[in-house]
């Protein structure tokens, strides 16, 4: 009976984080697919890993401590490439070693026990704690609003920066603001699919959604609910068989993607030929 | 436009610029490179703060939201998830607050500029799948949907596609019944069929009230222009034009 209940809250607790993981990641991934950040989210992704180095070494909640430093590294990122003219690439590059660098310097510093590095590293459900879903799920709240009550101006931002310069005094502001809430999305889906996979969570629903919309919120949403079925399917397999959860789900969201980009082919083989109405291209 | 003087890192871009626009002014801003063309258009666009000087519209201090811009080089990414009806109704931004919604009169105005362009058959497309003139349309949409009181068009020849380059600058001919047009341009041969009066900008802007223009007249203003012939067609471009 006992075994049941736990067996029971350990289902919901992973549907709960697929659930919150794929509306976060839906949001956050749409908004740096289309912005094509996806290389900046893979430097704070791995630069966060410093922040669990330092969390342990210092005795406090390891996220807290990924979160503090990727919202840090993005905005340093972002810092660099701006002000100091270094190429963006270069600047992600140093802060994306640094992170992990850092990272492994302070686990190995830190006295006692070695922590349990994979699961960080790779994401499992084992370290998912009540206190991850919770915050999980406040942050999709928070998405939702923000990207609910900016919509338009983030998706014009997003689309022409140079020309939204023009109208609007509050660009940085939003620049700056979103991509923290990107760096905080990465960090609260590594207890997911972990620091290494994390970036995956976030780049293959959007692209799955791509191949059959282009309004953007419309990919918004296909994105969540292709989250949700390649993270929920992920989850179940990863349970049976007894395999690592973070690399479960990213498997099966890719192999979600290479069966939605065949049925695409082939849609798009079948259709008619449609006469071009646009003309030749000089631009 | 008032004793403006404009810099960039302590160089003085424009000095004591004194200028005027009126209602249904067509104007073309010429004069070489780094003459202070762009620098004009941003400075009426309020990116860049004049160091002194002032800038009054109708009496007031200028108000951006009643400006349309069309930029030398539009920088939307055409790969963005965005539709052709997105990217006009982006031009409503200027007279939104940060927490926008468009309203059911927006999209209406958006669907009017759509059929006035010509791109009722695109208007869901992505900008992708769009030729060249389709897409220099679309940002003119873009510039001209909250109906502005002034265009600002920002060397259009380097964008707009020959193929609908007659087509463009009778649409402007249109635009200039409604709102005053201000037209960077470094080639004076083709807009000079189109403006009626010229500011020759080289740190210093002369103002010419008219559409015909001579070279003494540029060289008398600080514009090192040359008049000069492609074919049978007199053409009055920038010095080192080729």
């Amino acid at each position: 009976m006992e075994g049941s209940i736990l067996q029971y809250g350990y289902i919901v607790k992973g549907f709960l984080g697929a659930l919150f993981a794929s509306i976060t990641a839906g949001l956050a991934g749409t908004y740096i697919v289309s912005k094509r950040m996806v290389f900046l989210s893979g430097g704070i992704s791995h630069a966060s890993f410093g922040g669990i180095g330092i969390g342990y070494f210092a005795g406090i909640n390891p996220v807290l401590g990924a979160a503090v430093f990727s919202i840090l590294s993005a905005l340093g990122i972002e810092y660099l490439s701006v002000r100091h003219k270094i190429r963006e690439d270069s600047a992600i590059g140093i802060l994306w070693a640094f992170g992990m660098a850092t990272g492994i310097i302070f686990i190995y510093l830190t006295p006692g026990y070695t922590p349990n590095l994979m699961g960080y590293l790779f994401g499992s459900i084992l370290t998912v704690t009540n206190t991850d879903i919770i915050a999980l799920g406040i942050m999709s709240l928070i998405l939702i609003i923000y990207f609910g009550v900016f919509y338009r101006t983030i998706l014009y931002l997003s689309f022409d920066e140079m020309f939204a310069r023009t109208y609007s005094v509050y660009v940085n502001i939003f620049k700056y603001v979103t991509t923290a809430l990107v760096a905080l999305t990465i960090v609260l889906n590594i207890r997911m699919a972990g620091v290494v996979l994390v970036i995956s969570l976030l780049t293959i629903p959007p692209n799955i959604a791509m191949l059959f919309t282009k309004v953007y919120s419309r990919i918004i949403v296909l994105s969540v609910i292709a989250g949700f079925a390649g993270t929920a399917a992920g989850y179940i397999v990863a349970y049976f068989a007894g395999i690592p959860v973070g690399a479960t789900i990213i498997f099966t969201l890719s192999v979600i993607w290479g069966a939605a980009k065949y049925i695409n082919i082939v849609v798009k083989r079948s259709a008619p030929v449609k006469s071009s109405a646009t003309g030749d291209r000089n631009n | 436009m008032h004793s403006l003087s404009a810099s960039y890192d302590n160089n003085i871009v424009l000095q004591d610029v004194n200028f005027r626009v009126g209602e249904n002014d067509f104007i073309g801003v010429i004069g070489p490179n780094g003459g202070g063309k762009t620098t004009l258009l941003k400075i009426i666009l309020g990116l860049i703060k004049p160091v002194k000087g002032t800038i009054v519209f109708n009496s007031d201090l200028i108000d951006r939201t009643g400006i349309g811009y069309l930029p030398q080089n539009p920088t939307g990414d055409i790969n963005y998830p965005v539709t052709v009806t997105d990217v006009i109704l982006s031009g409503m931004m200027m007279r939104k607050k940060i927490i926008s919604r468009m309203s059911f009169s927006d999209r209406k105005r958006a669907g009017e500029v759509i059929e006035e362009l010509g791109l009722t058959e695109v208007e869901g497309s992505s900008l992708n799948e769009l030729s060249g003139g389709q897409l220099q349309r679309v940002y003119l949409g873009r510039a001209i949907i909250a109906n502005p009181k002034l265009l600002l068009l920002d060397e259009p020849g380097n964008f707009v596609d020959s193929a609908f380059e007659n087509d463009f600058y009778e649409k402007l001919k249109d635009l200039n019944n409604r709102m005053a047009i201000l037209m960077v341009s470094h080639d004076i041969g083709i807009i000079s069929s189109h403006v009626k009066s010229y500011a020759c900008v080289n740190r210093g802007l002369h103002y010419h009230p008219s559409s015909e223009i001579t070279n003494e007249q540029l060289l008398a203003y600080g514009c090192p222009i040359q008049l000069i012939t492609h074919g049978e067609v007199p053409h009055t471009v920038l010095k080192y034009h080729n």
